[in-house]
């Protein structure tokens, strides 16, 4: 094989790191923040809907996923079948991005088409069926995802025809898990006992590293948009951490107002909105730009998520406030604040523009950004409505009432996250159990006294010969300690043995206390 | 015998306990519960929506005892317990139950003698 022509190992290696980085997005970063917002019972499932993306998609994408995304078309709706299996892949590069191998390009667009049906696991966590939803995500990404990657990024009709701007993803990515999130919580329904039952976090922690996580990682999201180890990718990168520090300070003062206190919920929950908005215009806007949509997300997103126990839907970790409304306030500011100033290459994408409303393009952009913000949301809403109805007519989407209650850990993968301990767990138990109506016999019990002695250091002396010992136990206390049950006073109570036996072997055994006690049999 | 049953605030099993020991009390059994009485819960906020969390924590000591400490470990407990000069709603309550019998595992003793150290 012949190395690809153009190759540039500074481009390479950033976009190998970028490709990683976004992949810690969804693993462990989004399956923690998902996971520690809902109630322990389902803590696992929500985990798994993360991790089970990466798994399901890292192989659907390679076959099939990538080709409709990103192979030409006709039709500017969905991607051809040139690159089915990755067929003529190795050796080459794509026009998108040129300085890097091409097999490089299918692996850092894989990690995109993993994150964002994961995003939409958070609008049906704690109630869907585990295979309503591996069907499901298997047929958004490929009847959804996959041709709304090609519409906005893969040659198809909004870049060609419209020319509308997404950077990293706003539409393709955020509007699209977002409005697919909402359509899913109302198909799913609401969980049972929302409203009037408390459903708080069960582990805040676990989301506040999980939107670390994201934070960091979202710096391959988005700079790694650039497809290049440039000034792009540079400012790509500065605009999505101002934007994320912005949103954290918009959410919490928002906060602060609305209801008092500010939250650590609420400033991990800011900074992953903020990241939302500026994902559509990291590349084309100034940072001051990223400041304004930042705190912009902050505010917006913090209401709109308190706004969802008004309209009464339960989109149980607010994928619709944040990724939906998040989304739609990036792409839409996008055409006001994208600058050809920052990123020359704004004039060829929307078809001749020079950037946004602010910045001398006119309204046009702002137009070409509602179009593509219209048309993913009744693509991917009316699309996941079909897919969720279709799949209802062949297995339920929703777990049945007694596997809710019951935590979807138990009831869909029979495992449980935190358990109290050994003690918890009973090994099974050999033979048949009987009902406890009467004790197990083992012998006549009897019990056995001794006079002749001091009944304290009586008691002191058998308390010593029960401590564990170094050295051999004498043949008496071995034949009588097994058989004692109680003690009381000097009265010892047996629960069957040889009682003669064990008379002159009591007696014996406290010699050295009394030589003349006299141990008298008892029953 | 007595099995002394006590509900306190978490924050004062040290002072229980040093008073206590104080008595020649020293053997006892402590739980993690939760419950709620007179005292009004707490309130958390979750991205705007509101979490009454009526249930609040406490400890539950169990502390068997021969009938001649009931009185001086009521005592310790209440005086060290007590919250401020006059107490507050919250501090916990004390229950003294019969005890039947006692029996100490290892040795198989029985009655009064199996309290204790």
């Amino acid at each position: 094989m012949n190395p690809p022509p153009n190759i540039d190992t500074g481009d390479t290696a950033w976009m190998l790191t970028s490709t990683a980085l976004v992949l810690m997005m969804t693993i462990p970063g989004l399956a923690l923040f998902y996971g520690g917002l809902v109630r322990s019972k389902n803590v696992l499932s929500v985990l798994m809907h993360s991790f089970f993306c990466a798994g399901l998609i890292g192989v659907t994408w390679v076959l099939v996923g990538y080709s409709l995304a990103f192979a030409p078309s006709d039709s500017g709706w969905i991607g051809g079948t040139d690159f089915l299996g990755l067929r003529g892949v190795l050796g080459s590069t794509n026009a998108l991005a040129p300085t890097i191998p091409h097999i490089l390009f299918v692996a850092f667009q894989g990690t995109f088409a993993i994150i964002t049906p994961a995003l939409i696991s958070g609008a049906f966590a704690e109630r869907m069926r585990f295979s309503a939803f591996a069907i499901f995500i298997l047929l958004w990404s490929l009847l959804i995802y996959s041709p709304l990657a090609h519409m906005v990024w893969g040659g198809g009709w909004i870049a060609t025809k419209v020319g509308a701007l997404d950077f990293a993803g706003g539409t393709v990515v955020h509007i699209a898990s977002g409005i697919s999130a909402l359509v899913a919580a109302l198909y799913v329904g609401r969980r049972i006992g929302y409203g009037h039952e408390p459903m708080p976090p069960h582990n805040l922690p676990f989301t506040v590293i999980g939107a670390s996580l994201l934070w960091v990682g979202w710096f391959g999201f988005n700079a790694g948009s650039a497809l290049g180890s440039n000034e792009l990718a540079s400012l790509a990168f500065l605009n999505t951490n101002t934007a994320a520090a912005a949103a954290a300070l918009g959410w919490i003062a928002t906060e602060r107002l609305r209801t008092g206190k500010p939250t650590l919920l609420g400033l991990a929950s800011g900074a992953v909105a903020g990241l939302v908005v500026i994902t559509p215009a990291a590349g084309f806007v100034t940072p001051g730009a990223s400041i304004i949509m930042g705190l912009m997300g902050g505010v917006l997103c913090q209401v709109a998520v308190s706004l969802k126990h008004h309209f009464r839907y339960d989109d149980a970790l607010d994928v619709v406030g944040v990724h939906m409304v998040g989304g739609t306030l990036g792409a839409l500011s996008t055409g006001f604040f994208a600058t050809s100033a920052v990123n020359p290459a704004i004039k060829s994408l929307t078809l001749g523009l020079d950037g946004g409303l602010f910045y001398g393009g006119g309204p046009s952009l702002v137009w070409k950004q509602l179009i593509a913000i219209a048309v993913t949301y009744v693509f991917c809403g009316g699309g996941t409505f079909v897919l969720l109805s279709v799949i209802n007519l062949f297995i339920r989407v929703r777990a049945e009432e007694d596997e809710e209650v019951a935590g979807l850990d138990l009831s869909q993968h029979s495992e449980r996250a935190y358990s109290l301990g050994d003690a918890e767990m009973v090994a099974q138990v050999s033979g048949e159990l009987r009902a406890a109506t009467a004790p197990p016999t083992s012998g006549e019990r009897f019990s056995i006294r001794l006079d002749g002695i001091d009944a304290d250091a009586m008691i002191k002396y058998w308390r010593s010969l029960c401590q564990v010992h170094q050295g051999p136990v004498s043949p008496q206390f071995k034949s009588v300690y097994g058989l004692v049950t109680t003690v009381t006073g000097t009265r010892f109570r047996f629960r069957g043995g040889d009682r003669e036996a064990i008379r002159q072997n009591l007696e014996q055994l406290f010699k050295p206390v009394s030589p003349t006690a006299k141990a008298m049999i008892e029953v | 015998m007595k099995l002394i049953v006590a509900i306190i605030r978490p924050e004062k099993l040290d002072d229980v306990q040093q008073v206590l020991a104080q008595d020649d009390v020293f053997l006892m059994t402590v739980s993690d519960v939760r419950g709620f009485g007179k005292q009004r819960g707490f309130t958390e906020v979750y991205r705007g929506q509101e979490v009454v969390e009526r249930m609040v924590p406490k400890l539950k000591l169990e502390i068997a005892v021969n009938d001649a400490f009931v009185d001086a470990t009521v005592d310790a407990i209440v005086r060290a317990a007590r919250t401020g000069d006059t107490g507050n709603v919250g501090d916990g309550k004390i229950f003294i139950l019969p005890l039947d019998q006692c029996i100490r595992i290892r040795t198989g003793e029985m009655g009064p003698d199996s309290i204790g150290p």
